[in-house]
């Protein structure tokens, strides 16, 4: 019920991501989703893509600190009020945001949240109460074709 | 006219301080031979004894003592007087594992005093002066240094320590400080913050004595400027007993070693070698006077040349130059001893690689200490803040360690840069040299 998102440590500083991201462009690698958190000295880069075992292999060679992290992939109309609705149910049962981003799909009229909770377990059991199913890692790529 | 605290002594002849030095010598190898069985164990092992000891020139017969030694015999094994004579104690800024701490007798104290007395005098200073010292009182010797030399020429003293540059200003304008005491980089910053607000007419300083930490000509000219004053140096070590080992006078053209409590050579730092004067190499102490802490050729690691030409301040004892160099990693960082060593320690211990560099830049006159620490996997977290803890926890720890600020950077994984396998441990910006 979970996707997998790959965080990985990019100093702050020109040509980081640039680097990064023709690594994944040599290894045919697509990105569906991706943030970044930046400190002062340094950022998080956080994606989701279609292969993540491939990816971790690959970046595990070429020397990144990296992790894969466990989220939410909530799907949502896209129209005013819908994200709202999620984050209600989530806060009214107490479950944190640690961080959330955004990306859309070839599916018209949804847009996709990632959420990192503290408690994954908790965060789908009120979702599911409510109707709402996240997305797993396996069903990330269907969404990304026609 | 220039102004002496102890004229007999400061300009007494070469063969006059030759004879102070030789009998000083003999009296304190002999008391440190009979009080201190660390001493005994050394002497012993060299095959030498007291009766050996006639002259200075029997000097080279004696063992080194290094930093090391020190910390080894940590904290009673070179005391060589009965602790009950001892009423004071003064520590080196270098923290777990380097702490050095000297002990003091009352004579002690006023001999301390006496050399710093000299310094202030040389400056210029007088009964009518008011002597401002921001060096850092407590267990540094800086402030205790300057304001019993103060005491001692009867100036004004301000007890100000270190900190808090607007009341610096204040009581700088208020009292009317003549004679600044602290170290250059925060005497350059003082000058900088006189600007800023505008009170350089305000200002009666006429002098400032600056040490404890390299400065160049550059940031000489620069300070003289900003403060409208003649900037001397002063150089010591708490092992040695503390500021005014040496001190400057008028002609600004090297330090002057107090001889009569302090005996200088240059060695050649990796035999051992005695260089004669005017050869660049380590700078080696011989404290003659002491009673509780005399150390008797102590390896201070600062790089320098020894010149006897002839003063023209009338000062007969010799000068050394400004330290060139260190013949060890310890690094001088705002005034307080940087060992690599130490920030090693605390990256072990907190579970981070031994991975790691050292940058000192100097940014406005202030040294800035930035450690780059290569990121692992096990401190990585996909969550900001988790890192910034993490960061933050080892900011703390550094600080505690060193005592002093030190910023950290996490680096990219294998991107400190190595040479020949090693890495490139210490990167210094500043044109201390």
């Amino acid at each position: 019920m979970t996707a997998k998102q790959i965080s990985v440590f990019l100093e702050n500083k020109p040509g980081q991501l640039t680097e990064f991201a023709r690594l994944l462009d040599h290894n045919g690698i697509n990105m569906h989703a991706l943030s970044v958190a930046d400190a002062k000295d340094f950022g998080i880069l956080r994606i989701i893509v279609d292969d993540s075992y491939k990816t971790a292999c690959v970046l595990k060679d070429a020397g990144y600190v990296f992790s894969i992290t466990k989220v939410l992939a909530i799907e949502i109309p896209d129209k005013p009020g819908s994200l709202v609705r999620v984050l209600d149910i989530l806060s009214e049962n107490g479950v944190n945001l640690e961080y959330t981003y955004a990306f859309t799909s070839k599916k018209e009229d949804s847009a996709y949240m990632i959420f990192k909770v503290a408690d994954n377990e908790k965060a789908i059991e009120v979702l599911d109460k409510e109707g709402i199913k996240p997305v797993c890692q396996s069903e990330m790529s269907e969404l990304f074709t026609r | 006219m220039p102004n002496y605290y102890q004229p007999e002594i400061e300009c007494a002849s070469h063969e006059q301080i030759r004879a102070w030095q030789d009998e000083r010598l003999v009296k304190t190898v002999r008391h440190v031979y009979q009080n201190v069985p660390y001493y005994r164990n050394l002497m012993d092992k060299r095959g030498v004894t007291p009766d050996d000891i006639h002259s200075v020139d029997d000097l080279c017969k004696l063992p080194f003592l290094t930093k090391d030694d020190l910390r080894d015999a940590y904290p009673y094994g070179l005391l060589a007087t009965p602790l009950q004579d001892c009423v004071r104690i003064q520590s080196t800024s270098g923290t777990t594992g380097r702490r050095v701490v000297a002990f003091y007798t009352q004579h002690d104290i006023d001999l301390w005093d006496d050399c710093c007395a000299r310094a202030i005098m040389a400056a210029g200073g007088t009964k009518d002066d008011v002597v401002h010292v921001c060096y850092g009182y407590g267990l540094f010797t800086g402030g205790p240094g300057l304001n019993g030399g103060s005491h001692k020429v009867g100036s004004l003293t301000l007890p100000m320590s270190s900190g808090n540059t607007e009341r610096q200003i204040q009581f700088m304008c208020d009292l009317g400080s003549t004679i600044l005491c602290c170290t250059p980089s925060y005497a350059a910053y003082l000058g900088e913050s006189i600007h800023e607000r505008g009170l350089q007419d305000k200002i009666k300083l006429k002098a400032g004595i600056f040490g404890a930490e390299a400065w160049s000509e550059e940031m000489r000219q620069d300070i003289q400027q900003k403060l409208g004053i003649k900037a001397y140096d002063i150089y010591g070590l708490t092992e040695i007993s503390g500021p005014g080992v040496s001190f400057e006078c008028s002609e600004q053209r090297g330090m002057h070693v107090n001889e009569d409590h302090f005996i200088a050579e240059i060695i050649d730092p990796n035999t051992g070698e005695v260089l004669p004067d005017g050869e660049k190499g380590e700078l080696v102490f011989t404290s003659i006077t002491k009673e509780a802490f005399p150390l008797i050729r102590y390896r201070t690691r600062d790089i320098c040349v020894l010149s006897r030409e002839k003063c023209s301040c009338g000062r007969t004892h010799v000068r050394m130059s400004k330290p060139m160099g260190r013949s060890d990693d310890m690094l001088i960082v705002k005034g307080v001893n940087v060992f690599p060593s130490q920030i090693e320690t605390v990256l072990l211990n907190k579970g981070y690689p031994a991975n790691y560099q050292i940058v000192v830049s100097r940014e406005h006159n202030s040294d800035k200490l930035e450690v780059l620490v290569e990121m692992t996997p096990e401190m990585f977290s996909d969550e900001l803040s988790k890192v910034s803890a993490r960061e933050d926890e080892l900011v703390g720890a550094l600080k505690a360690m060193l005592g002093i600020y030190a910023q950290v950077k996490l680096v990219a994984p294998k991107s400190i840069a190595r040479s020949e396998g090693k890495a490139v441990r210490i990167i210094d910006k500043r044109k201390l040299y």
